[in-house]
């Protein structure tokens, strides 16, 4: 019988896509205008990490899935509301700033930290191959270095676990290619893109079930400083590219096709 | 200033890429800034890479100058909202671009980038099986080359006004445009994410999405058709210069201010029409 499986995922809230941001100047260094206001979500790159991480667990009874999630702790609480009732998990919370602005080693070195103070090493390190904050795609890549971590794939789609513990991925590469590898066992860390598992609906149940270890993880949460790096951030803002887009109303079909096909051969 | 461009192209493994990179930021000196391509070989291995060479790293650059013996480089975060400039005093510094930039920033600093194609003979437990085409649909519909990005929005698997699906006819006005246009297939992630599209439409698989949590292509023109979302989705299209949508609501977020042109109109009356036209 395949033993089962200990999978930490790296992941943390970034603001609702939906929001507006706007880049202020603020005490830290660069931020967002009324950033503690804003709604977040989990990482949604993170957020098919982690449910890719629990369909996984769910094949190898007795398998553990660990969320370690480096934000404010206020907000992390209120995140883990709604993540918490998606996939069974236990969390490991660090409270430190966490944003477009900040530096991806710093990070890094917190989640490394937080991993390696875990009783038992990890046979994967999930994580989204890229944030939708600070959008660097580096910060798996540390945490794997630093964990002497060397087998690691980005971009995955696709990962197939055998009995005899090796697996195969296929990892996103360009003009909407696979590279498909196999791996001899763990460890192995992955940046999962989108992944093919939809989002799961919320289970109250295991929303509660969670919360009995969330919110003791929350309130031992470690603070930590991480800051902006060696990196000088000379300008930071918004584009203001708008359109003045021409609105073709009650137009003839063969008309509007006629206008594209031109269009397109010009 | 000491600056250089290696060019690491092809497939690798993580495990002998980062010791074959780290060597080569070593090997540049400590007042190093060194230029990669973004590509996924080099995604994948230069973070490690460079934390291993005790070099800074910055990834998807979109512009870098040189002034007064001073590197000073652009990127944007939060998914192409915010756009940002800044500069690094710590040496050595990596600088990975964006894929297709790469030679443009190359020659805008005056480096002429060299080959990288020793892979070091550090073990690995990766075996790299080969490649293969993203969906099931045969050839891949994913062509950073074209000029043209067509996006597919959930709307083709909508009721249409006889209050049925037609999911057949949209792959049809789909593939059929695809075929004759030669465009590449943008699609929103609404679309790409329900099970009835990943049945429908086997030419199209999650690669395909743009925006968010999707890619940010940059061809020169866009369509945009049946595409119903806010201002965050449309960054998937941030980099098309040309860009037009068939939409029925004119007042929707995929294309006001966002798009040149919006026809208020039925898609597929009007891709059926566009198919003949085109043939």
């Amino acid at each position: 019988m395949s033993k089962p499986l200990n999978i930490v995922v790296c992941g943390s809230l970034v603001p609702d896509p939906l929001q507006t941001l706007e880049p202020v100047q603020t005490p830290q260094g660069l931020g967002l205008k009324n950033e503690q206001m804003l709604p977040s979500v989990l990482d949604p790159w993170a957020a098919c990490a982690l449910y890719e991480a629990a369909a996984l667990a769910k094949m190898r009874p007795g398998s553990k899935v660990t969320l370690v999630a480096l934000g404010p702790k206020a907000k992390l609480q209120q995140l883990m509301m709604t993540v918490a009732q998606k996939v069974p998990l236990e969390l490991v919370a660090v409270n430190a700033p966490a944003g477009g602005f900040t530096d991806a080693k710093d990070t890094a070195a917190e989640l490394a930290k937080a991993i390696k103070s875990m009783p038992a090493a990890p046979d994967f390190v999930f994580g989204g191959c890229a944030s939708a904050s600070r959008d660097a795609g580096v910060t798996l890549q540390f945490v794997a270095e630093m964990l002497g971590i060397t087998e690691f794939f980005n971009a995955v789609d696709e990962l197939k676990v055998a009995e005899d513990d090796t697996f195969t991925v296929k990892e996103r590469i360009e003009g909407g290619k696979y590279l498909c590898s196999t791996c001899k066992g763990f460890p192995a860390a992955v940046g999962w893109a989108t992944g093919s598992l939809p989002e799961p609906p919320n289970n109250p149940q295991t929303g509660m079930m969670n919360m009995r270890g969330v919110m003791p993880a929350l309130m031992k949460a470690p603070t930590a400083n991480v800051g902006t790096g060696g990196i000088v951030w000379e300008k930071a803002e918004v584009p203001a590219a708008k359109r003045n887009t021409v609105v073709k109303k009650d137009m003839p079909v063969d008309e509007i096709a006629k206008e594209i096909v031109e269009w397109i051969k010009e | 200033m000491n600056i250089k461009a290696i060019r690491f192209e092809g497939n690798g493994t993580f495990a002998q890429d980062v010791p074959a990179l780290a060597d080569a930021i070593k090997a540049g000196g400590d007042e190093l800034v060194l230029l990669l391509p973004g590509n996924s070989r080099v995604k994948r291995a230069a973070a490690a890479a460079a934390m291993r060479a005790g070099a800074e790293i910055d990834t998807n650059v979109v512009d870098v100058d040189l002034a007064d013996g001073k590197a000073v480089a652009r990127r944007w975060v939060y998914r192409q909202r915010i756009f940002t400039t800044f500069s690094r005093a710590a040496r050595p510094w990596v600088i990975v671009t964006d894929p297709s930039l790469f030679d443009e920033l190359c020659a805008k600093v005056g480096v002429t980038a060299v080959a990288l194609d020793a892979a070091a003979s550090a073990p690995s437990r990766t075996t790299v099986n080969g490649v293969e085409n993203a969906g099931t649909g045969g050839e891949s519909t994913i062509k950073p080359d074209a000029r043209l990005l067509f996006v597919a929005g959930a709307g083709w698997t909508k009721k249409q006004a006889d209050g049925a699906l037609h999911l057949d006819e949209a792959s049809a006005a789909i593939t059929g445009f695809l075929g004759k246009s030669g465009a590449s297939l943008g699609s929103s992630k609404s679309l790409v994410d329900m099970p009835e599209a990943a049945a429908a439409f086997s030419f199209m698989s999650h690669m395909n999405q743009v925006g968010q949590t999707g890619s940010t292509p940059r061809h020169q023109k866009g369509l945009a058709t049946c595409c119903h979302g806010e201002e965050p989705h449309v960054v998937g299209w941030r980099f098309v210069s040309e860009r037009r949508a068939v939409n029925l609501d004119a007042n929707c977020g995929w294309a006001q201010g966002k798009a040149d042109v919006v026809y208020v109109a039925d898609a597929f009356a009007v891709m059926k029409k566009v198919n003949e036209l085109m043939a």
